[in-house]
C-alpha cells in the first residue's frame, strides 16, 4: 500500500490523482499504524513548515516517520515534506523540524521575486533510478520561499538555480525528497513517482 | 533559470467556457475539462479558471469541474470567482485547486487575504486586480470589482502593494481597457506593478498576437502571461507560442 500522510493541510488530492494516473492505489491517512504497514510513505507539503511540524506532532506522526526512515523503508517528501526532514527552519523565526537530515532550511536570497514560483530546471547531481527516463535539466514546478541546506553535500542529488544554486532533490538510502511538486510537473513529474514506486515495491 | 509561464485562462459560466470583450458579449468556447486536457497536452504551464457567474448553485458545478480537471491534468490550477470566505477557499483547495484567485472579496474584505494566506500559505493566494486606465495625463489606473462593473476608487499601484503586504503570493493583473480586444497588453500598467511588488505578476487582458506576449514578458517585465481568446479560438496553439518566445530568447519550458 502507498500511504500519503495527512497532517491537516494541503492539497493531497493532486498527489492521490498522480499516483492513480500511473496505476497505483494510495491511501490518505493520519494514523501512525498505517505508516508502519505501508510499502511506501509519501509526505506531501503545502504551507508553512512550522504548521506542518505542528500537524505531525498533533497526530503523533513524528516518531513513526523517524522510525520508518531509520529502518530504511521507502519514503518520499515533497516540498515542505522535504524541508521538515532537516534539523530546523528559519521560516517564521526558528522551528525545530524532524532532524533526520542534519542541516537547516533558509530563506531564498533577496533580489528575486519570492516565492520562487514556476517551472525551473533540475540538474541531476548523482545518477539514480529516480531519474530514469528523465533528461538532465528537465523543468519541474516549484513554489517555495525557503530552501534546504543539508550539511552533508553528498545527499544533494539535484540542484536548481534561483539567485543561488539550491538543493532541489535529496536522496539518502530509500529516502527521496524533492523541493518541487512532481504531481504538478506534468509527465516528467509522474515519471518521478513511477520510478520511485517501482523501485520501492520492486515491480 | 526560472522559465516564464504561459497560462491559458478559462472563464467558466454554467459549466461552459466562455469569452467576452471588455467583460461583456460572452461567446461559448467549449467544455472546461476538454479544454484543460488539450492545454495540458499542448504544454501549458498552468491553468486559471474563473467562475464568472458564481452564484451558490453554480459554484457547485465549478467544484465538480475542478475535481474532474485535477484528475486529468498534472500542472498548477488556479480557481477564482465568487470565493468570499476562508471556507470557500478551503472547499476549492480540497476539490483540487492549487491556488485561489480573490478579486471582489479582497477589496470588500481585505482581511480575507491575510486570513487565507495565514491558513493556507501565501503561495496559494492570488489576488486578481482588474484595472482601468484613468484618463489623465498621469499614469494611473483604478481598480474595478464585480467583474469590472463597479469602480472602487482604489489606485491600482497602492492596492497591489497592499495586497502583497497582506499576504498575496501572486498578482493576476488584468487591464480592462485591453481585455478581449486582442490589441496588446497594457505594458505600462504591467511594468509599473511588476517593478513595485516582490511577488510574481501575471499579465492579462488584450493578447492578440504572439508579439503581445513577448512585450508583456520583456518590456512589461511580467513573470507570466495569461491569455484566453487567442488560445480558445485556435489562433495560436500553446506550442506555437512557446516556440516563438523561445526563438526570441525568452526562457520557456519546452
Amino acid at each position: 500500500m502507498i500511504t500519503i500522510i495527512d497532517y491537516g493541510a494541503g492539497n493531497l488530492r493532486s498527489v492521490v490523482n498522480a499516483i492513480s494516473r500511473i496505476g497505483y492505489q494510495s491511501k490518505i491517512t493520519s494514523a501512525p499504524a498505517d505508516l508502519y504497514n505501508a510499502q511506501v510513505v509519501i509526505l506531501p507539503g503545502v504551507g508553512a513548515a512550522g504548521d506542518t511540524m505542528a500537524g505531525l506532532k498533533k497526530h503523533g506522526l513524528v516518531e513513526p516517520i523517524r522510525k520508518i526512515i531509520a529502518e530504511g523503508r521507502p519514503f518520499m517528501g515533497i516540498c515542505i515534506g522535504l524541508q521538515v526532514l532537516l534539523t530546523g527552519t528559519e521560516e517564521g523565526g526558528w522551528h525545530d523540524c524532524l532532524d533526520i537530515i542534519p542541516g537547516r532550511v533558509r530563506k531564498l536570497p533577496p533580489g528575486l521575486k519570492i516565492p520562487h514560483m514556476g517551472w525551473n530546471q533540475v540538474r541531476q547531481i548523482t545518477a539514480h533510478p529516480i531519474y530514469k527516463g528523465i533528461p538532465d535539466g528537465t523543468n519541474f514546478y516549484f513554489v517555495h520561499s525557503y530552501y534546504a541546506e543539508p550539511e552533508d553535500e553528498s545527499l544533494v542529488a539535484g540542484k536548481t538555480d534561483y539567485g543561488i544554486p539550491f538543493c532541489s532533490v535529496i536522496i539518502h538510502n530509500n529516502l527521496i525528497a524533492t523541493q518541487f511538486h512532481p504531481e504538478k510537473s506534468g509527465e516528467s513529474g509522474l515519471k518521478i513517482y513511477d520510478n520511485f514506486i517501482k523501485q520501492a515495491i520492486g515491480t | 533559470m526560472l522559465t516564464k509561464r504561459i497560462i491559458p485562462c478559462l472563464d467558466v459560466k454554467n459549466g461552459r467556457v466562455v469569452k467576452g470583450t471588455s467583460f461583456v458579449k460572452l461567446r461559448d468556447a467549449g467544455d472546461p475539462v476538454e479544454l484543460a486536457r488539450m492545454y495540458y497536452e499542448q504544454g501549458a504551464d498552468e491553468l486559471v479558471f474563473l467562475d464568472i457567474t458564481a452564484s451558490p448553485e453554480e459554484r457547485n458545478i465549478m467544484t465538480d469541474i475542478v475535481e474532474k480537471i485535477s484528475e486529468v491534468v498534472f500542472m498548477p490550477l488556479t480557481v477564482g470567482g465568487g470565493l468570499r470566505s476562508v471556507e470557500d477557499i478551503q472547499h476549492m483547495l480540497r476539490a483540487g485547486a492549487d491556488k485561489v484567485s480573490l478579486n471582489t472579496a479582497a477589496v470588500l474584505h481585505p482581511e480575507l487575504i491575510k486570513n487565507a494566506s495565514d491558513k493556507f500559505g501565501s503561495q496559494c493566494i492570488v489576488v486578481a486586480i482588474d484595472a482601468r486606465r484613468i484618463k489623465t495625463t498621469e499614469l494611473k489606473w483604478e481598480v474595478y470589482i464585480y467583474s469590472g462593473q463597479k469602480q472602487t476608487g482604489l489606485d491600482a499601484l497602492a492596492w497591489a502593494k497592499k495586497v502583497v503586504e497582506s499576504g498575496a503570493g501572486e498578482i493576476l493583473l488584468t487591464s480592462m481597457n485591453a481585455d478581449g480586444h486582442k490589441t496588446g497588453y497594457d505594458i505600462e500598467l504591467i511594468r509599473l506593478i511588476s517593478r513595485s511588488v516582490n511577488v510574481p505578476v501575471i499579465a492579462s487582458g488584450g493578447a492578440g498576437d504572439m508579439k503581445d506576449l513577448y512585450s508583456a514578458l520583456t518590456a512589461g517585465e511580467a513573470d507570466a502571461v495569461l491569455a484566453a481568446s487567442i488560445f480558445h479560438y485556435g489562433i495560436y496553439s500553446i506550442k506555437e507560442v512557446k516556440k516563438y518566445l523561445t526563438d526570441k530568447g525568452i526562457p520557456i519550458r519546452a
